[in-house]
């Protein structure tokens, strides 16, 4: 059951203080230091930085997957995590991820053995919705993403770019407040990249999601607005070029 | 909900029929096995039932004709015959031996019986059952001998003129069944020239062949000659008698030992043919372990084959408890195949084994309900790998 509550107001995701720290004494390791962090519904933001700046450790403590070590998150206006009162202010973290959380990798690590719409429905059948409305909702949004005329086909027979759409559909299936993208266009050339960048801002902006990209691709950094960038677990925000990603 | 067992099983059909049909046959061999000991104890509970006898008369002390030697006089069965109770009693001897049948031995179990009395062969599929005193034979046909066949038996020929089914021993060899003389015969009487060695013997031992007493050694030779025993008197219980009493009445006056058909089944299943169903116990032991590493190791294999996928999965929000749900269905769903095919095979072979199979339904539930509990117990390594997949290993290095 969840110890905290507050009014939802348009924050998607708010960090505070937010730090990490690996091992402890002499060998301890920082991998996040008081990382500040505010996203709005329908926001896509990147947080760049290089190799072993933290930037796999700050997702998966927003990804619920590693605790924290001290800080606070807030998701929708409602704390989750908050060092000062214990820790996890959810007990079901599974729930959480499920619920709103979505993830998008750099593959798109789909299940071979579900086909496409099953591949997306899966979330919100696990979430306890009848199957019929849980399909329902895949299709909707596999329409939606131009793979509407796959659905019955396995995922081992989609192209990349196929597969990429399915895993983003995956993630805003059960309508998360935030998704977390990892490295989403690393396999992809420019064209693909920008495409699938398009393709996020208009389902953040359909849904009213907040997206992370983690990135370190040239390609896509300058169509940020908003960047955060992280350099030895601290992250520093920035303004982007916000370009153009055309029609 | 979307069954992940059967979607991933119908993603690899054909490596998970492929492993399931390898599995089948290991327990085909299993079903076999048992098989095996359900046919030697059938075949000798048959022997017995089809005897007719009620009781089994041996020397005293003894376990009877089949498990242990026994000689009892050939005239005992009078005695017997004037107890309270005693409908009808027969001798009968038995014994194993090779007899050559169309240039190859065959090894069968000779029962000398008294044609038209108990010990009879009960149900003839050919022929006619055996109505002269000497030298004709009634053959299991599982002896290779057809009606009108002569098989030489020591220093006779005998005509075969029938035959029965399913008159085995509880090792597994063919019955004869031969006129009481000529198996009295067959067991007791010496060849030619050990008799001429042995009256020589006789005649030599002045013990014997006293000058001042004359017929003496006559009188030896011919007891030694005259003497004839069986192996045991069968008898049929008077209705309204219990066996257990005129088994009592036996034991206390006729130093003899009588034994119950419930008496020979125990036998026959806890003495005779212990060691084999041991050994039979053993290799299902065996075969149970191998299959249960085998499903072990594939269930093992294709849990570690997926681990991303079981990652993706614990991340997104699935339960425990529905990936391991979904190891454990795979398991069944392997071991229900290797056992559908294992019955298959085990009822394709079966009849090919020199030895009754017996295929029981009973013992394929059994099976059944073993071979999903071994799969059960072997998902249990591939579960504790899967539940120790770290979502986190979705995400990032």
């Amino acid at each position: 059951m969840d110890k905290a509550a507050a009014p939802p107001d348009d924050t998607a995701i708010r960090l505070r203080g937010l730090s990490k720290t690996f091992g402890s004494g002499s060998t301890a390791v920082h991998a996040l230091r008081d990382v500040d962090m505010t996203l709005r519904r329908g926001e896509v933001v990147g947080l760049v930085g290089p190799s072993g700046s933290g930037k796999s450790t700050l997702l998966k403590c927003l990804g619920a997957v590693v605790e924290p070590t001290a800080g606070r998150i807030e998701m929708g206006g409602q704390a989750v995590f908050d060092s000062a009162s214990g820790g996890w202010l959810i007990d079901d973290l599974r729930a959480l991820r499920r619920d709103r959380i979505g993830f998008i990798f750099q593959a798109p690590y789909l299940i071979p053995f579900l086909d496409v719409t099953d591949n997306v429905a899966l979330l919100p059948m696990l979430a306890g919705h009848p199957d019929r409305e849980a399909r329902a909702r895949a299709r909707e949004l596999l329409e939606a993403l131009d793979v509407g005329h796959r659905l019955g086909v396995r995922v081992s027979l989609l192209s990349g770019g196929e597969q990429q759409r399915v895993a983003i559909a995956r993630s805003l299936v059960n309508r998360p407040p935030v998704i977390l993208a990892d490295e989403p266009t690393a396999p992809l050339d420019s064209e693909r990249a920008l495409a699938v960048m398009r393709i996020l801002e208009e389902m953040a902006r359909r849904y009213g999601a907040a997206i992370i990209v983690v990135t370190h691709d040239e390609k896509i950094i300058p169509t940020f607005r908003r960047i955060y960038r992280i350099r030895d677990g601290r992250t520093v925000e920035e303004a982007g070029e916000g370009r153009s990603l055309g029609p | 909900m979307i069954s992940l067992a059967s979607r991933d099983i119908g993603h690899h059909l054909g490596r998970f029929v492929f492993t399931g049909v390898g599995l089948g046959l290991l327990i085909g061999v299993t079903l076999t096995m048992a098989g095996v000991y359900r046919g030697m104890v059938a075949d000798g509970r048959a022997v017995i039932a089809a005897s007719g006898a009620d009781l089994w008369v041996v020397q005293q002390g003894t376990l009877g004709p089949w498990a242990e030697p026994s000689s009892v006089r050939d005239d005992a069965y009078r005695a017997l015959a004037g107890l309270p109770g005693v409908a009808e009693v027969a001798n009968a001897a038995y014994l194993t031996m090779q007899v050559p049948v169309r240039g190859r031995d065959v090894r069968v179990m000779l029962a000398g019986i008294e044609p038209g009395g108990l010990g009879e062969p009960a149900q003839l599929v050919a022929g006619r059952p055996l109505l002269r005193s000497h030298y004709e034979a009634v053959a299991d046909e599982a002896a290779g001998l057809a009606i009108g066949d002569t098989v030489r038996i020591r220093r006779h020929e005998y005509a075969v003129v029938g035959l029965v089914r399913r008159a085995t021993s509880s090792a597994g060899d063919p019955m004869l069944f031969i006129p009481l003389k000529d198996a009295q015969e067959v067991q007791f009487l010496k060849d030619n020239d050990s008799l001429v060695a042995e009256r020589a013997r006789t005649a030599a031992n002045p013990a014997l062949n006293r000058p001042g007493i004359p017929g003496l050694l006559d009188a030896v030779l011919a007891s030694q000659n005259a003497g004839r025993s069986v192996n045991a008197v069968l008898v049929r219980v008077a209705p309204g008698y219990p066996p257990e009493e005129v088994k009592a009445e036996i034991g206390r006056w006729k130093h003899l030992t009588a034994w119950t058909r419930a008496d020979m089944e125990d036998i026959l299943v806890a003495k005779l043919i212990a060691t084999s169903a041991r050994q039979i116990g053993m290799f299902l032991a065996i075969l149970a372990v191998v299959s249960a590493a085998i499903v072990a190791f594939i269930i093992y294999t294709m849990t570690l084959n997926k681990q991303r996928e079981i990652a993706v999965l614990k991340l997104i929000g699935a339960r425990d408890r529905s990936i391991a749900a979904m190891i454990l269905q795979q398991a069944l769903a392997l071991g229900l195949i290797g056992f559908l095919v294992g019955q298959l095979a085990a009822l394709v072979w079966a009849p090919y084994f020199p030895k009754h199979v017996l295929l029981e339904p009973g013992d394929a539930l059994r099976g059944l309900a073993a071979t999903l509990l071994v799969c059960a117990v072997a998902s249990l390594l591939a579960i504790r790998a899967a539940l120790r997949v770290d979502p986190a290993d979705a995400i990032g290095g």
